[in-house]
């Protein structure tokens, strides 16, 4: 048994208290009556209203969704075949350029990343749009999915796989069959992850996107530099109402699909 | 030939959206402003074979380079970005460290729950948890209205727009990236050292600070890179935040580009923040190597 520590409890319910309460703040603030966000006026959901009446936002959030979605499932296409390549293919020419351009945009700043891709798209005289955002997020989060992938694929067995071979599989079926199965919680915690990214990034997407093109947080960032606004603030809980249902459910998940699969391997193990 | 083409995807995807834009900033930064479309010279000219390619290179320069170290604003703007994260950093750690400490010490069914709480604001936007502290920083926001009645002071602090709310507001958007390499140093850790250092006549005092503390170095280092690189090139802070006396160098790029329209120097401007980050990017991946080969 440990001895209660008053230092541990009071640093954790300071530390949490700091996290927390701003964003509780927000929620509250959104159901409140009055215009001005920092003088309660009693409770109300008509920012509600105001905001789903409002079609900029809600064909900004459409156009938002449609790049997440595309750019974080191409991502982890591609980022997946990156891993797969570092952690298989041994060594080819270039291998140090290839694991160095994965890694580089991990810890490039964005504003040089938008400024760069910017400059690439106007130089080849892409139009730019969605189709110009998909590609940015694309690139930068495939660089998070493989790190996360990567770390699964470098436990995993590989006498698996080579059985599946022996056994007469292709080595796209041994991929698909068994592979895949054991990368797929860390893969789906990839694509989340670039889905989350790209649904948040402001400065890569102001750089790479043109007048046909607005994005929520470009939206929310040119309402905000105004000043706070209730409609931000009951914006701003819908989203922190999704991530959080999002998250706890994607725990719940994994936990349920770790103990299966611990329980399976016990019985895998079992002599017949 | 799939082998082939399994590198190949990946590869030529970087290749042309990462590396050659780099190659395009590096050249622009070496071309001069011109008022054309686009707004800068000189223009590669294949047509003109051999000659062009010639007079092409001939036509780059350091001009943008000499003229940011002319213009104080933008050596100013990269110590105070410097300055910002350093100071920004030491904040995090000082608010971080308890709290993985707190954690690392909970009961063990508790751990599960809490490392959830600390990586949930993380998936939340960015922009929202920034957003949210403008109502509370500012001049009739909820911080001045609690100190108000508090009694602590008679009129409202200026807080919002300024580095205060710089600080406070990295220190709040970075703190996952700080507990999180601190509290898995520190769950590792055997607790029967600390029991052994308080046997030997260490007091509880200098048992942390002799063994707690150079146990977890490498998650105190690997957190403060985790702050420091991504802050030195930050935007939406500074510009949600700061004010106009806040000078950080995300900042002052954007301006130059959305504002000025001057490619080559906002170019330029990229040019050397990435110079500048080469070093401690450096020195964070030779830690993360010797962590990897210390656990074998």
């Amino acid at each position: 048994m440990r001895r209660f520590s008053w230092f541990n409890a009071t640093a954790l319910t300071l530390g949490f208290a700091f996290l927390y309460v701003p964003m509780i703040i927000l929620v509250v603030y959104s159901f409140n009556e009055s215009k001005l966000v920092t003088v309660w006026a009693g409770f109300s959901t008509q920012w509600y209203g105001e905001l789903i009446r409002n079609e900029e936002f809600l064909n900004a959030a459409w156009v938002t969704i449609k790049v997440a979605v595309m750019s974080s499932t191409i991502a982890t296409v591609l980022g997946t075949m990156a891993d797969y390549v570092l952690v298989r293919a041994g060594r080819f020419s270039g291998r140090t350029l290839f694991s160095g351009m994965i890694y580089a945009p991990l810890v490039m700043p964005e504003v040089i990343t938008g400024l760069s891709l910017l400059l690439l798209f106007i130089g080849i005289g892409l139009d730019r749009g969605v189709l110009t955002i998909v590609l940015a997020h694309t690139t930068f989060s495939m660089c998070y999915v493989s790190v996360v992938v990567s770390s699964r694929l470098v436990s995993f067995d590989q006498s698996l796989e080579e059985a599946a071979l022996d056994l007469g599989c292709s080595p796209f079926e041994a991929f698909r069959l068994v592979t895949l199965p054991i990368i797929a919680p860390a893969v789906i915690s990839g694509w989340l992850l670039a889905f989350t990214l790209s649904l948040d990034d402001l400065v890569i997407a102001s750089f790479t996107t043109g007048p046909s093109a607005t994005t929520l947080p470009i939206k929310i960032f040119s309402a905000v530099r105004l000043g706070v606004s209730p409609e931000i603030n009951a914006l701003s809980t819908i989203m922190i109402a999704i991530v959080t249902v999002g998250v706890i459910t994607a725990s719940l998940v994994t936990k349920q699909a770790a103990v299966r699969q611990a329980r399976d391997e016990r019985m895998a193990e079992r002599p017949a | 030939m799939r082998r082939f083409l399994l590198i190949a995807v990946p590869y030529l995807w970087l290749v042309a959206l990462f590396l050659i834009p780099f190659l395009i900033v590096l050249k622009i930064s070496l071309s001069d402003i011109a008022l054309a479309r686009p707004p800068y010279m000189p223009q590669l000219d294949l047509s003109a074979g051999w000659e062009g390619i010639r007079s092409f290179f001939a036509a780059l320069d350091f001009e943008n380079f000499r003229f940011l170290t002319t213009d104080d604003l933008y050596w100013k703007a990269y110590l105070s970005s410097l300055q910002i994260a350093l100071i920004s950093t030491l904040l995090t750690l000082l608010v971080g460290y308890p709290i993985a400490y707190a954690m690392a010490r909970s009961a063990p069914e508790w751990r599960p729950t809490l490392l959830m709480l600390v990586i949930l604001p993380f998936w939340t936007s960015f922009l929202i948890r920034v957003y949210a502290w403008m109502g509370i920083l500012a001049n009739e926001g909820l911080l001045n209205q609690f100190l108000l009645w508090l009694g602590v002071i008679n009129e409202p602090l200026t807080i919002l727009n300024t580095n205060t709310a710089v600080y406070i507001g990295i220190v709040y958007t970075y703190l996952p990236f700080m507990i999180l390499p601190i509290y898995s140093a520190l769950e590792r850790m055997d607790d029967s050292l600390l029991e052994a250092a308080e046997d030997l006549g260490c007091s509880r005092m200098s048992a942390f600070w002799l063994v707690t503390i150079p146990l977890s170095k490498n998650g105190i280092i690997a957190g403060c890179f985790l702050v420091f690189i991504p802050v030195i090139g930050e935007f939406v802070i500074p510009s949600l935040l700061g004010g106009s006396g806040t000078l950080m160098i995300g900042k002052v790029l954007w301006e130059e580009f959305f504002s000025n329209r001057d490619w080559p120097v906002a170019s330029a401007v990229a040019v050397i923040l990435l110079l500048i980050l080469v070093i401690p990017i450096i020195l964070f991946q030779r830690n993360e190597q010797k962590q990897r080969e210390a656990e074998g």
